[in-house]
């Protein structure tokens, strides 16, 4: 023991001291900018890693993850699979009676997160407002997510998460049962509940956290409807949609043994996801279909395509004291969002790009019911977006990450609003050390910088609307 | 100055600690080996790269075997050091050739704790080979044997599944695996493998996979190079071409819920209809996959 412990001391140290200073640093950047604080929230984890089923195979997180939790395309092949290795040992019965297949995830943080023009009182005129930066900074912590998921018995697979916000508050963030390999055939796999979208670009295992950058700007881009000014305040689309939300319905899923092949339909209840039917009883179709091949020595790429096409009510057929009685949402408009994406691999380097189209109906772009005339000159506002992420995994212990999102207005819902009003571009910085790879449990040293404009979307002035975040974070689960 | 130009390098040094050493750490010399499988050639540092991500955990830091999750396994990982492989086209106690190892990557051990890795690109698979075989001096002192060549397969006849059924009594094939293939012969609770461990013989009455394939090609080659590391010997020299092919249409006659145009033969008889049916398992399903 007495020949080791050197060894041990100076390999944890170069990690330790590499990650405390890199930490300081980027503590006295930040300590460096003196502008005033305040409280902005900050978003629950989102991201699925599992060390249940590292343990449950004996294989390291490095195994199914390119840096935990994006996965590589063998984890994605496992999840496809229904959480399965396929060698006839997948059931519970054949585990230890005292596996629980369950892992919690949280993330101690520091973050810092900055808005150039939010509305505040006017001291100087009572009642009245003006534009403020708002910072705020300091120690905080994320949601905790407890991940329950694996097999029932082969080929019936389950994923029950309740997730909560950093005061305690639970949701179900998923919950579903899949028959898996039906008739034998791993092109017919059937899943019932509420569940990711087949993204092939996973909101739920992306690589940032901050508040800026824990989603994806196009997955929840609606446009904004009208500018801001002194005299009328900014206002935005009423209805709630996110392609990278959680959707509540059923999804047909295929793929080839090795997984080059992909496609899924699903069919939605109309509700972004929320339980308890509370608005239509329409329902969406989310369709996705990828192919994968590879050149040469650089590794596995992947090209596909996404389709969205929903509904959402415009108003209520009762109300009760002036609020609509959950599920009786009627006048349903349409909406859609169709992408295509590639995933290239280059070695050690990955890009993923999007090209993403949304269109609304001019009811919904206008927050105008059904049953009203539109207002005048209220037209279907439709937008281009594009993502470009790069990430570099010199080794399995750390993954450099790099992301652009533009997202360009191509008709505003009113003509007479700028033409790039609610363009957004966010960019973003990070890194993910793993100190430790094992099967047992995960831990992620998180640096990142993120940073967001939105054009004209200053509530009062109408002026670009500028946030940034910083976060350094220990992400860890087990 | 100076003290802002003694941060600059602290800052520096600071960066080169968190993106550049991780990766120098990895980036050690690694033998330079080569295989080639049809259009790929791997090459070990890649495949260093590749084993470090997938494999270790299992297999080890030294290939030896005893990666940290070794002693949960009730199989253990194959040991690269020894070089003693399971799955071979070769005769027994040769070094498989590259496609032989390519194949089991590929097609992973069924009943064990090593999956299929066929999403993995073949560029990838052949670099693992190319690593996997620095742990072991015997590529370089020997050369893999000379593959097993195998006959075309004889037409599927009652009279070969018979004659068949005499040779898995003749060889004792049942003392392992049982009359029924259920792998509960008489010997088979006294068997172990070269790591010391208890190892149950083959179960031919659940699934459809063998250990080494899934055709009647590959079972032709299990028992006739035998698998190494196993109580499981080669009768490559007491069993001729024609018999063997006799034991594989036998054989899978066993695999009685995994319909095979062999099984479908066998139960048209009257023997073997009674055989089948006695065999057929029976009872609540747990959930395994055997119905």
């Amino acid at each position: 023991m007495s020949e080791r412990a050197p060894g041990i001391v100076t390999k944890h140290l170069s990690w330790l001291l590499s990650g405390l200073l890199l930490s300081f640093i980027l503590f006295a950047l930040v300590l460096a900018d003196s502008r005033p604080a305040s409280a902005l929230p900050f978003p629950a984890a989102q991201v699925r890693p599992l060390p249940a089923f590292a343990r449950k195979y004996g294989m390291p997180c490095s195994a199914c993850h390119l840096g935990w939790p994006m996965l590589s395309p063998f984890g994605q092949a496992f999840k496809d699979n229904g959480y399965q290795m396929g060698n006839d040992r997948d059931a519970p019965i054949y585990q230890d009676p005292g596996y629980w297949p369950v892992t919690f995830r949280i993330t101690p943080i520091w973050h810092r997160d900055s808005t150039n023009r939010v509305a505040v009182d006017d001291p100087a005129n009572p009642g009245g407002s003006l534009e403020a930066r708002i910072t705020t900074t300091g120690f905080d912590w994320t949601g905790l997510d407890f991940h329950a998921a694996g097999t029932l018995a082969k080929n019936i697979s389950f994923y029950v998460l309740p997730s909560s916000d950093n005061t305690g508050a639970f949701h179900f963030e998923s919950v579903w049962g899949r028959l898996d390999n039906l008739f034998g055939s791993s092109w017919f796999n059937v899943k019932m509940g509420k569940f990711e979208l087949d993204n092939l670009l996973s909101e739920k295992r992306i690589l940032t956290l901050s508040s800026v950058s824990g989603t994806y700007a196009n997955y929840h881009f609606q446009p904004l409807v009208t500018p801001g000014s002194a005299t009328n305040p900014l206002i935005a689309e009423s209805y709630t949609f996110g392609i990278g939300d959680n959707q509540v319905g059923v999804e047909v899923m295929g793929h080839s043994k090795d997984d080059r092949t992909r496609y899924s339909a699903s069919l939605l209840s109309s509700n972004d996801g929320s339980p308890g039917l509370p608005t239509s009883r329409a329902y969406d179709g989310f369709f996705t279909a990828s192919q994968a091949f590879e050149i040469g020595s650089l590794g596995l790429q992947r090209v596909g395509g996404f389709a969205y096409l929903g509904e959402a009510p415009t108003f209520y057929q009762y109300s009760q004291g002036g609020v609509g009685v959950p599920g009786t949402g009627i006048g349903n408009k349409s909406f859609y969002r169709l992408g295509l994406i590639g995933q290239w691999y280059l070695r050690k380097v990955d890009i993923t790009t999007m090209f993403f189209h949304g269109w609304d109906s001019a009811f919904l772009g206008s927050n105008t019911a059904a049953n009203q005339p539109l207002p005048t000159g209220a037209q279907s506002p439709t937008w281009n977006g594009g993502l470009f992420e790069t990430h570099f995994t010199p080794s399995p212990q750390l993954v450099l990450i790099n992301r652009y999102e533009l997202i360009r207005m191509s008709r505003q819902v009113f003509a007479s609003n700028p033409s790039n009003f609610g363009d957004m571009d966010v960019l973003t910085v990070g890194y993910r050390y793993y100190p430790f790879i094992s099967s047992r449990a995960g831990f992620a040293f998180h640096n990142e910088f993120a940073i967001q404009r939105q054009r004209g979307a200053a509530p009062i002035t109408g002026l670009d609307l500028t946030t940034s975040s910083l976060l350094v974070g220990f992400d860890f689960d087990f | 100055m100076r003290t802002l130009k003694t941060k600059s390098i602290r800052i520096f040094l600071a960066l080169l600690g968190v993106f550049v050493l991780p990766g120098l750490a990895a980036a050690q010399q690694t033998q330079q080996v080569e295989t080639h499988i049809g259009k790929w050639t791997g090459h070990a540092d890649t495949g260093k790269q590749l084993y470090f991500r997938y494999c270790w955990g299992c297999h080890g830091f030294r290939g030896d075997g005893t990666g940290e999750n070794a002693p949960y396994l009730n199989i253990l990982p194959r040991n690269f050091v020894a070089a003693t492989f399971k799955c071979r086209s070769t005769p027994t106690g040769t070094l498989p050739i590259d496609q032989d190892l390519y194949n089991t990557i590929e097609r992973g051990i069924v009943n064990s704790a090593m999956p299929s890795w066929i999403t993995l690109t073949g560029q990838n698979r052949a670099d693992l080979i190319a690593f996997i075989k620095t742990f072991s001096p015997r590529w370089l002192t020997e050369k893999p044997g000379e593959p097993l060549h195998v006959p075309a397969e004889p037409k599927l006849t009652v009279d070969s599944i018979k004659r068949g059924q005499a040779l898995f009594q003749k060889l004792e094939c049942w003392k392992c695996h049982g009359q029924e293939g259920r792998g509960d012969g008489p010997s088979a609770s006294t068997l172990t493998d070269n790591n010391d461990q208890p190892i149950r013989p083959f179960n031919f009455a659940v699934g459809s996979r063998f250990k080494c394939g899934t055709t009647n090609e590959d079972l032709y080659k299990i028992f006739n190079t035998g698998v190494d590391g196993t109580p499981m010997p080669s009768f490559a020299d007491v069993v001729k071409p024609d018999e063997a092919w006799d034991l594989v249409h036998y054989l899978r006659t066993l695999q009685v819920t995994h319909k095979s145009p062999e099984l479908t033969m066998w139960e048209s008889t009257k023997e073997g209809a009674a055989l089948v049916a006695a065999a057929k398992p029976h009872g609540t399903p747990t959930g395994s996959g055997v119905r």
